[in-house]
């Protein structure tokens, strides 16, 4: 048992996502063929032996709790601690709108005080890795941090950087200054937005924003206190997707289809888990033709798959060719259809013979429900 | 504890000795199926969907894999507060203890947990076959023809009909006679081993049965016979559906082909009768660019760079670049390594094919036997395997040793 327990404060903006956002937080936002994007930071929590989680959300979650329901699927339904799923509480600011998370954290600060670990881990949800919080800990207990700000290097000449901080880090490992990106390429130390140091401090620095009236976590708890307290800048090296835009979200989605960050992502310091379906293995027919994808369970192909994703349950009929695509559950491709560059939301069914494209860098998304 | 109206009770406890190396670790019903469940997840699934929640298991035969497998039932939804599933292995009494003597001895020594429930009916089942039912319809026939016991039965083949338990009915589908393997069959109804009984005349016959030395507690082969005899209403209820029987190798491996193609007559993509089963978690397969997948059906966290046609692999197989696999059954975490030839075989869970090896058994006249590889085993770069290799009791040269 590790005494640390974990918030996941979503907060972020999520318009981001454009229509794959619009009915549901960014957390839920389903990825890579059967995943929700907080299944990431969840199950890296709990393979990191986290029994305490809590889940500050803010807006459009009927998805989100849909998803996780007890946690029983991440192990997370238990008599002592377990998973929270902390929406604002309006006893503490009556009936006013929420200007930000700083006053969502301290409505639902009794949660906080009452948990048993001495350890917080902050984070947002929309950071796909696979994560030990144990080994971020051990080294945030080395260095004697009050804080322990994560980050990634990433070159942002070619990597979609923007909307990120960014960290400046002494060759001591000291964190020197955040600020936003600007865009000047290059390497850089992008911070992954989570963030670990004592519950007390978590507290104080929620208290101490709150009665100034400042609302916004990053830039009133952390950003501001860097040169007033001990902040370390910990260098996560394994694979990290940060999702910011549709643009990220499709080109990390395609990132899955090399063998090798699949295997990262998927096994390397523990499973990911998320809530299960129950669906048969996927069933290829005689006709199918499938090269570089990913085929979730469910999943039901007569035609020609190329470099794409197939969520849970997608049937490709005969003839139909989707091409560099992502189909999310349940989608029904009729035959003849051609899709290329798509992104189909969950339960759209596209009717015989349309042809359908995007481009790359803008990928057609179909909302949620559609019949083309 | 609240009334129940049926309880079932699931014979789980065979050994299955004919399915061979399959079985020589784990009992029947555990027996891998389908690319992701075991026997069992029919039985138990069908259960749940009929609306029966609660259910006993009799184990008896290597019952750790299954015991671990079934847990607290919530893969089926059967953990419930009041009911769920239940693993009864056989137990020490007073005056010693005995191991189940046959399917009515089992059920017989388990009447005290019946009795917990009070149902006005039982529902017997086994884990050997492969099939959807709604038992809740059966159910209703029971009560419908206000019967003592009913008897699910499926036409077979005439020629087949003398490997069955044969009913012969007369025109209202009540039984008249029960033949067991009958040299001329009168009928073509055959037993599917699916009973419900109305408790308390059930309970009678086995407490009677227990005391009968001569007898062998079976249910086709003593308690129907005898029930018959004293002229108990029995009826036939007729299924219509995929059923099979996968008691030998040859049968199970055709149960699982005949999963794959358009006209597969077992629907598994049916969201309104699933088929439940524990769920690990694992990312969508992976299919590659030099990768050919025809007619198979593959589970989650498979990489595949081979060619696959008409195969199931389960989960974690990993099919190297150039590697052919054809007509076979790939256990979970088998890894194929490249060039590897595999035709018509059964790979047991964790096995590693090295490099250009070859499984498939010589082909006589357009024949070709099953090859079953047991679980575990390293095989070196280009062996030429054309017979099953077991690793009990004798220790093969392919047998991982201890690491």
């Amino acid at each position: 048992m590790v005494d640390l327990m974990g918030i996941i404060n979503l907060n972020e903006a999520e318009e981001y996502l454009g229509e794959l956002s619009h009915y549901r937080s960014l957390a839920a936002v389903p990825f890579a063929g059967r995943y929700r994007l907080i299944d990431f930071v969840l199950s890296g929590m709990v393979n990191s032996e986290v029994s305490n989680v809590g889940i500050f959300i803010q807006h459009k979650y009927r998805s989100l709790v849909d998803h996780l329901r007890s946690g029983k699927d991440w192990d997370l339904a238990r008599k002592r601690d377990g998973l929270f799923v902390l929406p604002p509480a309006y006893t503490k600011i009556p009936m006013q709108v929420h200007r930000g998370d700083v006053e969502n954290l301290y409505s639902n600060l009794d949660y906080i005080h009452q948990s048993r670990q001495e350890y917080v881990v902050i984070t947002g949800a929309n950071i796909v890795s696979n994560l030990d919080y144990k080994a971020v800990l051990d080294f945030h207990k080395s260095v004697g941090a009050d804080i322990t700000a994560l980050y990634t290097k990433a070159n942002c000449g070619t990597h979609d950087c923007v909307r990120s901080n960014i960290l400046e880090v002494d060759p001591d490992g000291k964190v020197a200054r955040i600020k936003e990106f600007e865009d000047s390429g290059g390497y850089q130390n992008m911070s992954m937005e989570m963030f670990i140091m004592k519950k007390s401090l978590l507290i104080e620095l929620v208290n101490n924003s709150n009665a100034y009236g400042e609302h916004d976590f990053i830039k009133h708890c952390i950003i501001k206190n860097v040169s007033r307290l001990r902040v370390y800048g910990y260098h996560h090296q394994g694979y990290v997707a940060r999702i910011s835009s549709l643009q990220s979200y499709f080109q990390h989605s395609m990132e899955l289809l090399n063998p090798h960050i699949w295997k990262e992502l998927f096994f390397k310091s523990g499973l990911i888990y998320t809530k299960v379906k129950d669906e048969a293995p996927a069933k290829f027919m005689q006709e199918s033709e499938v090269s570089n994808s990913l085929i979730a369970s469910g999943c039901y192909i007569e035609g020609k798959v190329e470099n794409s994703i197939l969520f849970r349950g997608v049937k490709v009929h005969k003839g139909a060719y989707i091409k560099n695509s992502i189909i999310m559950q349940n989608g029904n491709i009729a035959s003849g259809v051609v899709l290329e560059n798509v992104i189909c939301d969950k339960d759209v069914y596209i009717t015989a013979n349309k042809q359908l494209k995007g481009e790359y860098n803008y990928p057609l998304v179909i909302k949620k429900g559609r019949v083309i | 504890m609240h009334k129940k109206k049926c309880v079932a009770m699931l014979l789980a406890g065979g050994q299955g000795s004919r399915l061979g190396i399959l079985t020589q670790k784990v009992a029947k019903p555990a027996v891998p199926f389908g690319g992701k469940y075991r026997i069992i997840d029919f039985p138990l699934s069908n259960c749940n969907n009929s609306g029966i929640d609660t259910v006993g298991v009799l184990t008896q035969y290597k019952p750790l894999a299954l015991n671990s497998y079934i847990g607290i039932g919530s893969a089926w939804d059967l953990d419930r507060m009041n009911g769920g599933v239940y693993v009864l292995p056989p137990f020490v009494k007073e005056q010693g203890g005995e191991w189940y003597k046959g399917t009515a001895d089992a059920i017989c020594q388990n009447n005290n947990f019946i009795d917990r429930f009070n149902p006005e009916t039982v529902l017997i089942l086994s884990g050997d076959h492969i099939y959807k039912m709604d038992y809740s319809l059966m159910l209703d026939y029971h009560q419908k023809h206000e019967a003592d016991a009913t008897i699910a039965v499926i036409e077979v083949p005439w020629k087949e009909a003398n490997r069955f338990g044969i009913m012969n009915t007369d025109k209202g589908h009540r039984v008249i006679e029960f033949e067991e393997k009958p040299t001329e069959p009168k009928s073509n109804l055959a037993s599917m081993g699916i009973y419900i009984f109305n408790w308390s005349i059930l309970k009678k016959y086995l407490l009677a049965d227990e005391k009968n030395v001569t007898s062998t507690h079976d249910f086709g082969h003593d308690i129907i016979p005898k029930m018959l005899n004293d002229k108990c209403n029995l009826t036939a209820y007729s299924f219509k559906g995929y059923w099979k029987d996968v008691g030998t190798v040859e049968s199970y491996w055709q149960a699982n082909m005949d999963l794959l193609g358009e006209e597969s007559e077992l629907n598994m993509y049916d969201s309104k009768w699933r088929i439940y089963s524990a769920n690990p978690p694992r990312p969508p397969h992976y299919t590659s660019v030099t990768a050919k997948v025809k007619n198979s059906i593959i589970a989650e966290g498979c990489l595949i760079f081979g060619e696959v046609e008409n195969s199931i692999l389960f989960r974690d197989a990993y099919v190297g670049q150039g590697a052919s696999v054809k007509n076979s059954i790939i256990m979970s975490g088998v890894h194929i390594e490249d060039n590897v030839v595999i035709d018509k075989a059964i790979i047991g869970r964790k096995t590693v094919l090295k490099q250009g090896t070859v499984v498939a058994a010589k082909s006589l006249k357009g024949y070709r036997e099953i090859v079953v590889l047991d679980a575990d085993m390293i095989i070196p770069p280009h062996t030429i395997i054309e017979e099953s290799i077991s690793c009990s009791p004798a220790e093969d040269d392919f047998c991982k040793r201890e690491e």
